[in-house]
């Protein structure tokens, strides 16, 4: 979802908002207006001359029910009479610690006691709850969560702070500044002490604040202090109660699976339910748009049932796609110009000669997210109304095309958000696949009962909505003092956007999510030409962790190491030459290349690689320590270095570069779909390889100390990674790594 | 056909065939759903049990294997070794998405009580069934070691 992260032209949203049929939501501050609006559901605490909301109403603020009011000043937490807060969640959380970040955000500045605070999701509505960097949309992705919610989430808790203060004011008859808040007590010199519970229904009828005073940077207790919050979600996931989509309990619950097409573009021809019917726990066989769906008490019943059930497909207008076929296409595509996305600037005379060209070309394969839990979602429909429990990144999205699944008005269709087992991109999507195909379940079975469709494995993997396959064509001349002379670069591979909702979001037939990382990049590369073939296929692309950069920066910083090796300077040098104007991302490639010990000799057979890359408005450089022996690669040591801003909690971030390497290193070990007569070749983990405990290299993490707005850590430590070890293999006298997985290079990682 | 199956420490008999996974009858039967389906073949450790003490991949047993046997899940661990676990899970924060924790945490118990002392060979031996798509590997084997010393403290 990157490129809405820089969709800051109030046009693009306009365009983005009509195609999903809202209106343009309220500007980003968390101004008094925009608190009026937007707890417009609650009138109550609006209307009524700040009298508090009955529970009732309190609680219709929330996703699920947790601790009610009655202090509920905006539509981002409430304090109760328990005293605890409760923090109401916009983001989704997959695993990345935005729950854990958005609730440190308001307790810190309501001062509040960490162990009182509680979190819930929001409910699906993209004008409270919208993600402010997507305009009208209430979605989760392009590592913006904690960097949107910034002032938000702290000004929601700084109002509620300065009513609690005012109502103890009130009470005490002491002057505002008097009192002291603290881990969620107020108190007075004079003796004077009370919980924010006690305080809670006295400061509900007091008065807003029009602009609550943030705290300085200097100020906050929780945000920045290492280990400050630990993650809200530990316990429960690792004692089994946490509840996942595959976990919801309805009463009469059913469980459907689908027979989805075999191949990309098949069409269903005929089928014959009579003998799945014949199995045990087999409630309905019923067709959908999106295959056959065998419903049953259970899941296994329902696996059991797709068995033996028969369809007959008609896979002819799939069978010819194949992906070794593809990639050939794809090569000789790259052979003729495309759609410019990078002109040279003009330059005052005429540039150096180049006195050498490196040539090279890249190839990266299809690659599935392969969360660990396979998708699903839980759809009732009742009462005239429809309900859907799933992990909804894109609630906007879900909610909209759920709603026109099965004919319903928006305010009809209530969405339950769930933690996800994972997702890297695969659940925001603008199709809303698995949400849809639940509802449509529903929808054939009459809405008899609740059902849950579930993806197997095997499903998930082969559906498609995969990264797409890209080759890169580049040619890099160096002129005789070893400087840039030319650039050529040219990229070939399916837009993430064209076709869809998305496609407001391209300009002159570019999709920014393709070039990203090439075209914007912090080094001073003004020769750059660049253009981009976007060709269609019947297989749906979409974002993967860190999306465009998932090959940009494999391209870019690989390049960099070649011409480094060309001009025979240091490759820390060579980019450091070429990033006068980006301290930041100089200072990312210094810090880690310093607690690397880059340039200290190595042991016999081990060598660095390094790599840096900007995404998502975050500098991250990770060093490589790699062993080669034999064709046989192992990644030791990684030292990271990431530049996010503020950093809000530092343990997750360790936390998500920790995970952002291992990602990227299995991906770059194993990660390839293969497509063979219109089918995904590789179902299941045994195929579709992915990192093992035994392969995790150890791993250093620093943060950059900045005072520069927070940005995003769910996805920039990916793209340098494997760049930083293929460059490192390249040292060792290994091969330039120009096509992965690794396998494909002739390489094997131990 | 009715299976009697030890869940938790409590006798249960359910009808059901016995070809079905033990996942599923934890899950759907039992209503025990801290154990997870993951890729229903063995591959990824997401459904670890524990069967008489031994980590088991429950999507590809047979409920009929588990008859008369003592089955341990994520809801009932608690040996001191799973204390040990689970406390050093949380206070490491391990988790991510938390999705596959429930078979780490079976997988790590069932190699501390064997091994209250694990090497780093031994942990990628006990650990390396299970997998963890958010790649939380490297807390893991610190909250194993954390755990260890716990126990020997």
């Amino acid at each position: 979802m990157h490129p809405l992260l820089h969709a800051h032209h109030r046009e693009q949203r306009a365009l983005l908002a009509a195609s999903l049929g809202l209106s343009p939501a309220a500007g980003p501050q968390l101004t008094r207006r925009v608190v009026l609006q937007g707890a417009g559901a609650v009138g109550l605490v609006i209307g009524f001359g700040w009298l508090a909301p009955d529970p009732a109403e309190a609680a219709a603020l929330g996703a699920e029910g947790a601790a009610t009011g009655p202090l509920a000043p905006n539509p981002f937490l409430r304090v109760g009479s328990d005293n605890l807060v409760t923090v109401i969640c916009k983001h989704h959380e997959m695993g990345q610690g935005n729950t854990t970040g958005l609730a440190s955000l308001v307790a810190d500045e309501l001062d509040a006691d960490w162990s009182l605070v509680r979190t819930e999701y929001a409910p699906s509505d993209p004008t409270r709850y919208n993600n402010l960097n997507f305009g009208p949309m209430q979605g989760t992705g392009g590592s913006s969560a904690i960097a949107n919610s910034y002032v938000q989430y702290r000004s929601a808790g700084a109002a509620a702070r300065a009513m609690l203060v005012a109502a103890a004011a009130e009470a005490w008859k002491v002057p505002a500044a008097e009192i002291k808040a603290s881990k969620s007590v107020l108190s007075h010199a004079s003796g004077k002490r009370a919980t924010y519970g006690e305080m809670a229904l006295a400061a509900s009828r007091q008065k807003m604040p029009d602009q609550p005073t943030l705290k300085t940077d200097a100020q906050f207790t929780l945000i920045g202090k290492d280990k400050a919050t630990p993650r809200v979600d530990s316990v429960a996931k690792c004692n089994g109660t946490a509840t996942y989509t595959i976990d919801v309990k309805l009463p009469g619950l059913l469980t459907a699976v689908i027979a989805f097409p075999p191949s990309f573009g098949a069409k269903l021809v005929s089928f014959d339910g009579a003998d799945a019917k014949q199995v045990k726990g087999v409630t309905d066989v019923v067709q959908t748009p999106e295959g056959v769906a065998v419903v049953a008490t259970g899941t296994w019943a329902a696996l059991q049932g797709r068995r033996a059930l028969k369809v007959q497909w008609d896979e002819s207008a799939s069978a010819q796609l194949d992906s070794d076929a593809l990639l050939a296409q794809y090569r000789t595509q790259a052979e003729q110009p495309g759609a410019s996305f990078a002109k040279p600037a003009a330059t005052q005379g005429a540039p150096a000669p180049a006195v050498k060209t490196i040539d090279a070309v890249y190839e990266f394969p299809f690659l599935a997210h392969a969360a660990m839990e396979p998708m699903n979602c839980v759809a009732w429909l009742h009462d005239g109304m429809l309900e859907t429990w799933s992990g909804h990144q894109f609630p906007t999205f879900d909610h909209k095309l759920a709603a026109d699944a099965v004919g319903l008005p928006l305010d009809k269709v209530k969405l339950h958000t769930l933690v996800s087992g994972g997702s890297f991109g695969r659940r925001a999507n603008v199709w809303s696949d698995f949400t849809v195909a639940a509802v449509n379940v529903a929808k054939a079975i009459g809405g008899r009962a609740p059902v849950r469709l579930q993806f197997s494995r095997e499903d998930d993997t082969g559906a498609g909505l995969y990264r797409p396959m890209y080759v890169h064509a580049v040619k890099v001349g160096l002129d005789a003092k070893g400087g840039i002379a030319g650039w050529q670069h040219r990229i070939v591979g399916q837009s993430i956007m064209a076709g869809g909702p998305m496609a407001a979001m391209m300009k002159d037939g570019i999709d920014p999510t393709s070039v990203e990382g090439v075209a914007p990049t912090p080094y001073a590369l003004p020769m750059m030409a660049g253009d981009l073939h976007s060709p269609a296929l019947a297989v749906k692309p979409l974002w993967w962790r860190s999306v465009g950069n998932t090959h940009t920066a494999y391209v870019m910083e690989t390049m960099m190491d070649e011409l480094a090796a060309a001009a025979g300077k240091d490759p820390l040098a060579f980019r450091l030459a070429l990033l006068d104007k980006s301290e930041r991302a100089a200072g990312v490639l210094r810090l880690a290349a310093a607690k690397a010990g880059w340039g200290k000799p190595q042991k016999a057979g081990v060598a660095q690689g390094l790599a840096m890359h900007e995404s998502f408005d975050s500098f991250v450089a990770q060093v490589a320590e790699v062993s080669l022996k034999n064709g046989k690669v192992k990644v030791e040591r990684v030292v990271c270095a990431v530049d996010c801003g503020i950093a809000v909690n530092p343990d997750v971030i360790r936390a998500q570069m920790e995970g952002c390497i291992g990602f990227a290193l299995g991906a770059m070990y194993y990660g390839e779909i293969e497509i063979k007569g219109g089918r995904a070749v590789q179902r299941n983990f045994d195929t579709y390889r992915s990192l093992r405990i035994q392969e995790m290299p150890r791993i250093e993490v620093y943060i950059v100390p900045s005072t520069a707005k927070p940005t995003g850590v769910g996805e920039p430590g990916v793209p340098p990674l494997a760049p930083a070890v293929a460059n490192a293999i390249a040292r060792l006298g290994g091969p330039r790594v120009r096509r992965l997985p690794l396998t494909r290079s002739g390489l094997v990682a131990t | 056909m009715p299976v009697s199956l030890n869940v938790n420490g409590q006798s249960r008999e359910i009808d059901v065939d016995p070809a079905t996974p033990l996942l599923w009858v934890l899950r759907e039967d039992l209503g025990l759903t801290g154990t997870k389906y993951g890729c229903g073949i063995a591959q990824c450790g997401a459904c670890t049990v524990h069967l008489d003490g031994e980590p088991l991949r429950s999507c590809s047993a047979p409920v009929r294997v588990a008859a008369g046997r003592k089955v341990t899940t994520i809801e009932g661990v608690s040996s001191r070794a799973a204390k040990a676990v689970q406390k050093a899970w949380v206070e490491l924060d391990v988790v991510q998405c938390g999705y596959c924790q429930s078979g780490q945490i079976m997988s790590a118990t069932a190699l501390l009580e064997k091994k209250p002392k694990p090497s780093d060979v031994d942990i990628d031996h006990a650990m390396s069934g299970n997998i963890c798509r958010c790649a939380t590997y490297h807390r893991i084997r610190a909250a194993i070691h954390a755990a260890s010393k716990q126990l020997s403290a």
